[in-house]
């Protein structure tokens, strides 16, 4: 079956209103198979997808595989510097590449709300594909839902995806160790203040992107180099504080940065000041923390500064024995404990 | 950012604290009265750069901390009627009233609303004519103008879906209850610069001179907390109790006049219930017979019966009052999170609870 084409006529008229997602668009039908063929495969085409198999076949010449999945409910569907669909690609993408696997394959399994304009569908298709092929992934499988007006906002997409494990050490917070270094990929908070911006209609004087990236480049980098990572993580819900915390409590070791090396660009800064945010907390999409030991920090800096994606990179603390815990160090040298935030201070940004 | 950069300069910060313990002799209670001094003082950890004998103690200046656990009872109440879509501030969603909060009662079907002004509640009332919106006006002087704005707009476009549960607050009297009580250990007070703003410095100087005590307007970043307990050290060594501003880039000696009228033209001052303090005289705001018809408690079902309080456990009074420390409750951290909270200083980022809950 082509990808391109329908095989056959129909004889049937399709329904008015061509221009926005119906409820059919969902039910199995004529409107589901035209959305199918035309908007969606011709895409994400490859041979896995257009196979037109229930499942896809899979040939992974290596057995050491990360398998990962994440859903995008984000509000609004477009912001400055991405969209749902390139973050549900490369959250998925940076997720494998976190536990030290290069992403193969993602699947694609899109839940549209009745009434969704297509041309915003094919924008977010377009951009999912931009987004693949620039992180060496295929989008091999999937699946389509429509739900009626009022019962979804917009567009849910949820991605899993499957990585080939390279190299033989293990990539996980249980690698910490104390003595290692804290290394810190780029300026930090712009994912969630940008799309907060956007979604209350907020202008600041230099207009904040989203961070939203592949962290192919940059983690490739440090496995060809032979860097001994011990562990990698991408700083995204709960912000940078939150997933160092998370890894001080299951490594058991006590972690410490200082708060005057953490790179927070300046109308990010402002931003937070204004809305009484605290950088450290807010999302992240194209940052991470790389965990390396103390000999090898030097090396690991110049090769994630090599890549444009983390070119900003800098050490910002270092583990040691001790309780299990988050110490944040002020250049006026008092220290402070930092714990997890509570409530949600901005909702639905991934 | 440079506004804020000079304020929190490091070599400026160990300078003033430097300062502060060179100048002071004798031990002495402070008090902040803000929710943000308070939140800047724990996140910048500003207690461990001063003198032991030196004690900060933390004020009643957190609006969702002093809003009555009833007038909590009675918005719930109000977002539970069916035509009606209730607008707050975040944080006032988390607190507890007496049973419930109104982020349980929003999950469980109310039409709740987060908004970051008065003027979002307007906007919401004109595009849904067929629904009454009632904002849940909390807060100091600082919030009370763009309240008092939104009653002036809403009645020059004859807006009548619109309404106000009032639960607005005045300083002075607050301190002068915390100074006119016999266990009173405040003796110097940084009085919080925004409400100022809008006041001026009148009723300060006044509390000043009839108290014989300490007053320093004071801003919020560290270099200005610094400044203000300096001065009130200073002021105690020398034995002199007089108001100063440190905060002069943004009070003015008279305040703010257009919006200080402003409010008192749509609002008279009243009694008012203070949550774990009790009824303070003239310590509250509540709408003028003319503008009466924006009284959300009309709403109120005749049925609605307030609950009396129970107990929780919570000491929010003897911290509000500066009696206890936030650690010295012995339900802090345990029984009582922001997660859990018993009271509603352990909710705002600028209740005295939480911020020591998260920053220590």
């Amino acid at each position: 079956m082509s990808a391109d084409k329908p095989p056959f006529e129909y004889s049937c008229p399709v329904p008015a209103s061509a221009d926005t997602v119906q409820l059919d668009h969902g039910g199995g039908g004529q409107l589901a198979h035209q959305l199918l063929h035309e908007v969606i495969l011709p895409r994400f085409a490859n041979e896995i997808a257009a196979s037109g198999h229930d499942s896809a076949m899979l040939d992974l010449r290596n057995p050491r595989v990360a398998f990962t999945t994440d859903s995008f409910v984000v509000n609004p569907l477009e912001f400055p510097g991405g969209d749902i669909g390139k973050l549900a690609v490369f959250g998925t993408v940076n997720d494998l590449l976190m536990a030290g696997a290069l992403p193969r394959h993602i699947s694609c399994s899109l839940i549209i709300e009745e009434g969704l304009p297509l041309a915003v569908l094919r924008r977010i298709l377009q951009s999912m594909a931009t987004a693949a092929g620039e992180a060496g992934v295929t989008i091999v499988t999937g699946d389509t839902k429509v739900v009626e007006r009022g019962h979804g906002d917009g567009l849910f997409i949820n991605t899993a995806g499957i990585g080939e494990r390279i190299g033989e050490i293990v990539i996980a917070p249980q690698s910490i160790r104390a003595g290692d270094c804290i290394l810190l990929s780029g300026d930090i908070a712009r994912h969630g203040i940008a799309v907060l911006a956007q979604r209350e209609g907020m202008r600041f004087d230099a207009p904040v992107d989203s961070d939203c990236a592949s962290l192919l480049p940059a983690v490739s980098a440090l496995l060809d180099e032979n860097i001994e990572v011990h562990c990698l993580r991408d700083a995204t819900r709960g912000g940078l504080a939150t997933i160092l915390l998370e890894l001080a409590e299951i490594s058991g070791l006590c972690f410490a940065i200082d708060e005057e090396r953490i790179p927070v660009a300046d109308a990010v800064r402002g931003a937070c000041e204004l809305l009484g945010l605290d950088p450290l907390y807010i999302a992240n999409e194209g940052c991470f923390v790389a965990i390396v030991p103390a000999a090898q920090a030097e090396r690991a800096l110049a090769v994630m500064r090599a890549h444009s994606v983390s070119e900003q990179s800098v050490l910002i603390g270092q583990v040691s024995e001790g309780a299990p815990a988050l110490m944040l160090n002020a250049a006026t040298g008092t220290r402070r404990q930092l714990r997890r935030l509570t409530g949600q201070p901005l909702p639905r940004i991934c | 950012m440079k506004h804020v950069d000079d304020y929190r300069a490091p070599e400026r910060i160990k300078k003033l604290a430097a300062a502060i313990a060179q100048r002071q002799t004798r031990p002495c209670v402070l008090m902040e009265v803000c929710g943000g001094q308070t939140h800047s003082i724990v996140r910048h950890s500003l207690e461990q750069l001063l003198p032991e004998s030196l004690e900060l103690v933390h004020g009643p200046g957190c609006p969702v901390c002093v809003t009555a656990a009833q007038t909590i009872d009675n918005a719930i109440a109000l977002a539970q009627l069916p035509d009606v879509t209730l607008c707050s501030f975040g944080d006032m969603l988390r607190v507890p009233g007496t049973a419930t909060s109104l982020q349980h009662a929003r999950a469980a079907g109310a039409d709740v609303r987060m908004v970051y002004s008065p003027l979002d509640a307007l906007a919401l009332a004109r595009a849904n004519p067929d629904r009454r919106i009632v904002f849940f006006a909390v807060g100091f002087e600082t919030t009370a103008p763009a309240t008092a704005l939104a009653v002036a707009q809403a009645a020059a476009q004859r807006l009548e879906n619109f309404s106000l549960l009032v639960s607005h607050f005045l300083v002075p009297p607050a301190m002068r209850a915390i100074l006119e009580a016999p266990d009173n250990r405040v003796q110097g007070f940084l009085a919080p610069g925004h409400v100022c703003a809008i006041t001026g410095e009148q009723d300060y100087d006044a509390l000043a001179r009839q108290y014989h005590v300490p007053i320093v307007i004071t801003g919020f970043e560290p270099v200005d907390i610094l400044q203000g307990i300096l001065h009130c050290v200073e002021q105690l060594e020398r034995g002199e109790a007089v108001l100063e501003n440190q905060y002069r880039r943004v009070v003015q000696g008279d305040g703010n006049p257009t919006a200080f009228r402003l409010v008192h033209e749509i609002f008279e001052v009243a009694d008012q219930q203070w949550r774990g303090i009790g009824s303070i005289p003239v310590s509250g705001l509540r709408l003028t017979e003319a503008y009466h018809r924006y009284d959300a408690a009309t709403l109120l079902p005749a049925t609605h019966i307030n609950v009396k309080s129970t107990h929780s456990g919570c000491i929010s009074g003897e911290i509000l009052r500066g009696l206890r420390k936030p650690t010295q409750c012995p339900h802090f951290g345990r029984e009582c999170s922001p997660q859990q909270p018993l009271g509603a200083p352990m909710v705002s980022s600028e209740g005295a609870c939480a911020a020591y809950y998260h920053y220590r």
